[in-house]
C-alpha cells in the first residue's frame, strides 16, 4: 500500500504526450480526444451553469426563456446581496475553525496512536487494535441517535466541541500511519535512543520528520471530509450563528426559493475555498487522496 | 515519561528477571501514552455510544420518555414487520446497484482515456475531480437548478430537441435515477484518481514485452491492464458498496426521499424515525438491523477477494 517513498501518488510530472514511433495525430488519438473532451464538458457544465446563473439579475435567472445573453447583462449584484445579507462569511469561519480543529486533533492523534501500535510492545494492545479494525466498517451514520443524546448530556450541542470531537479520530488513520512507520527502519531510531533520547523525542525529531508526507496526505484527506461533512454538523446545531456552510445552506436552499441568483451565488461561494486551495495545491492533493484512499477509506 | 522508558534497553543476555518485568512496564506505559489521546476519543465518541445505541434499541426510550424501560426485542420485531423499513431498505440497495456499476466502469473507462496521455492530462484531471471536493449541500444546490422542470437546464436542451420536459425529482419513475446522475457526477473523481494512480504503476516493461510479441492495443488492455488493476477494482468495489448503501445527503436534499417514498434511504429512515418521530429505541433497532447487513457485505466481499488473490 502506502509505501516508504510514498511512490504510490499520481505521478504529477507531465508524461510524454504519446509514446515514442505512435503517431500522435492517428485516427483513433483523436476519436479518443474527442471524447474526453465530450465528457470534460459534460462534468463542468454544472459549474458553468451556475456560476452563469449567479451572474444573472433575478428577473433573468428566473426568467423562462434561457439565454447565454441575459437582458439586463452580467453582474456580481448576487454575491454582493449574498454577502452583505447573509450569515455566509460567519458560516465559512465556523467551518474553517472545526475543519482545522478536526484535522490537527486526528493527524496528532493518529500519529501518536499509530505510532505505539507500529513500535511499542503494550499490553492491550492487541485488544485495541482489533477494536480499530472492527470500528472501521462502524459507519458513523448509524450512531446519530445515541451520540446526539449523549451530546446532550455533556452539554455539547450548539458548541464547537460538540461539532468537533466526534469527528475528530479516524480509525482508518491510525492504520495507514501505522503501516507507514512499520516501513521506517528501526535503526534509524535505535542510532537516536543509543544517544539517550526518550521515546517521545524519537517520535519528533526521527519519526515525525520522514513522514511527512503521509501526514499532510492524511491532514488533506481529513479536512476536505471535515469541510463538506453534512450530517453530523446538521445534527448537532440548531443555533444558526453555529452552523458550519453545508448545513447553513441547506438552510438557505430552503429559504430563499425562487431567489435563483443569490442561490447560486452562494453555492459558489461555498465552492470556491476549496476549489481556490486545490488549484494551488493540485498535485500534493491528488497524490494525498491517491496515497490514503489505497490505504483504507 | 518514568526513566524506564528512557533507558535504552539492554541486550536480552544483561537482563535480570527482575529487570524484564521493569522494561515490560515501561513499554506497557509508553504504549498506552501514545495511544491515550485516540484511545479516549475512540471510546467517548465510538464505543460507547455503540454500546449506548445497543442498549437503547431494547427500551421503547421516546423523547417525551413515555413507555421507556426495556421492551426487549420488540423494536427489532416491529422493523421487521415495517412496511416503510423494507422500503428504505429496497431504495438503499437499489440505489447501490445503480450507483456502483457506473461509478465503477465509467471512472476506469476515464482513467484510461486520460492515461492514453492525450494533451490538456490537466485539465481532464480537473474536470472530473474537482466536484469530489464540493460538499454534498452545494451540489445538490447545483442539481436542483439543471433538474429545476419549468427553468432547469437540462429541460430546457430537451426541449430544443423536442424531448421533455421531464420532471427529474418528482417523477417516480425518474427520481431515482436524478439521485445516481447526481451522485455519479459528484463522486465519480475519487475513483477516477484511484484507477489513474494505479494505472501509472504499471511497469512500463510489460507494455514493451506483450507489443514486441505482437499484442495490439485492445489485446493490451484485457490481457494487461485489467488484470493489473484487479486489487484496485476490488478496492475500488468494496469501498463503493459500503459507501452507496449509506447514502443520505444528496437523497435528502435533492427529493427528501420522495417523490412517495421512492428515493428514501435507510439512513434518511433512522435519521427519520430518531429525530423527528423521537422513536430514538426503534431508530436504534434500525441501525442495528443495518449495521448487520453491512458487517455481512464486508464479510462477503473479504471472502470473495481473499478467494480471488488466492487462485
Amino acid at each position: 500500500m502506502s509505501t516508504y517513498t510514498l511512490s504510490r501518488g499520481v505521478r504529477p510530472s507531465i508524461k510524454q504526450t504519446h509514446k515514442p514511433g505512435e503517431n500522435p495525430w492517428s485516427v483513433s488519438r483523436m476519436a479518443a480526444l474527442l471524447v474526453l473532451a465530450v465528457l470534460a464538458v459534460t462534468w463542468l457544465v454544472p459549474f458553468g451553469w451556475a456560476v452563469l446563473t449567479s451572474l444573472k439579475s433575478e428577473a433573468d435567472a428566473g426568467a423562462s426563456q434561457i439565454t447565454l445573453n441575459p437582458p439586463d447583462g452580467f453582474s456580481f449584484e448576487a454575491y454582493r446581496k449574498v454577502l452583505s445579507a447573509g450569515d455566509i462569511p460567519s458560516w465559512a469561519w465556523n467551518s474553517l475553525i472545526t475543519s482545522v480543529a478536526i484535522t490537527l486533533i486526528t493527524v496528532a492523534t493518529s500519529a501518536l496512536a499509530g505510532y505505539a501500535f507500529s513500535r511499542v510492545n503494550f499490553k492491550g494492545k492487541r485488544l485495541l487494535y482489533a477494536a480499530i479494525i472492527a470500528a472501521i466498517i462502524i459507519p458513523p451514520q448509524l450512531l446519530i441517535v445515541p451520540l446526539f443524546r449523549q451530546m446532550l448530556a455533556f452539554n455539547l450541542v450548539d458548541t464547537y466541541w460538540g461539532i468537533i470531537l466526534p469527528q475528530a479520530f479516524a480509525p482508518a488513520m491510525v492504520l495507514i500511519l501505522k503501516r507507514f512507520f512499520d516501513q521506517i527502519p528501526v535503526e534509524l531510531e535505535d542510532a537516536a535512543r543509543v544517544d539517550g533520547a526518550g521515546r517521545l523525542r524519537v517520535f519528533w525529531s526521527v519519526v515525525l520528520p520522514l513522514s511527512r508526507p503521509i501526514l499532510a496526505a492524511v491532514a488533506i484527506f481529513v479536512f476536505i471530509g471535515a469541510w463538506n461533512n453534512f450530517l453530523w454538523p446538521f445534527i448537532v446545531t440548531t443555533d444558526a450563528d453555529l452552523m458550519t456552510l453545508p448545513v447553513g445552506l441547506q438552510t438557505v436552499k430552503s429559504a430563499y426559493g425562487l431567489q435563483y441568483a443569490q442561490n447560486m451565488a452562494s453555492a459558489i461561494l461555498a465552492a470556491l475555498p476549496l476549489v481556490v486551495v486545490f488549484l494551488f495545491f493540485q498535485r500534493q492533493i491528488i497524490k494525498g487522496i491517491a496515497t490514503t484512499g489505497f490505504g483504507g477509506q | 515519561m518514568s526513566t524506564a522508558i528512557d533507558t535504552p534497553p539492554a541486550t536480552t543476555e544483561e537482563v535480570t528477571a527482575q529487570g524484564k518485568a521493569r522494561a515490560k512496564r515501561g513499554e506497557t506505559l509508553a504504549g498506552w501514552a501514545f495511544a491515550a489521546p485516540f484511545a479516549v476519543l475512540f471510546g467517548l465518541f465510538l464505543v460507547v455510544p455503540a454500546l449506548y445505541g445497543l442498549y437503547l434499541s431494547f427500551t421503547g426510550e421516546t423523547l417525551t420518555g413515555a413507555g421507556s424501560g426495556l421492551v426487549g426485542f420488540s423494536n427489532y420485531a416491529d422493523a421487521l414487520r415495517d412496511p416503510d423499513m423494507w422500503k428504505s431498505l429496497g431504495n438503499t440497495l437499489w440505489f447501490t446497484v445503480l450507483s456502483t456499476v457506473p461509478l465503477i466502469v465509467l471512472s476506469l473507462a476515464l482513467a484510461l482515456l486520460v492515461n492514453l496521455g492525450l494533451p490538456g492530462r490537466w485539465l481532464w484531471r480537473l474536470s472530473f475531480f474537482l466536484p469530489y471536493l464540493l460538499a454534498s449541500t452545494v451540489v445538490v444546490m447545483f442539481w436542483s437548478w439543471m433538474y429545476n422542470p419549468k427553468l432547469g437546464l437540462i429541460n430546457a436542451v430537451l426541449d430544443k430537441f423536442g424531448a421533455g420536459p421531464v420532471a427529474w425529482l418528482q417523477d417516480p419513475k425518474v427520481a431515482m435515477i436524478s439521485v445516481v446522475i447526481t451522485t455519479l457526477w459528484w463522486t465519480i473523481g475519487f475513483n477516477f484518481l484511484l484507477y489513474l494512480a494505479a494505472l501509472q504503476n504499471i511497469p512500463e516493461q510489460q507494455f514493451e514485452a506483450a507489443a514486441l510479441d505482437g499484442a495490439g492495443k485492445w489485446r493490451q488492455l484485457f490481457s494487461i491492464v485489467i488484470p493489473q488493476l484487479a486489487p484496485t477494482t476490488a478496492l475500488l468495489v468494496t469501498l463503493q458498496i459500503l459507501a452507496s448503501l449509506k447514502v443520505f445527503d444528496q437523497i435528502y436534499m435533492l427529493t427528501n426521499g420522495g417523490p412517495a417514498g421512492t428515493t428514501r434511504s435507510i439512513v434518511q429512515y433512522i435519521y427519520e424515525s430518531g429525530f423527528t418521530g423521537y422513536r430514538f429505541g426503534y431508530s436504534s433497532a434500525i441501525s442495528y438491523l443495518f449495521f448487520a447487513l453491512i458487517v455481512l457485505v464486508s464479510l462477503a466481499q473479504y471472502k470473495l477477494i481473499n478467494r480471488r488473490s488466492v487462485a
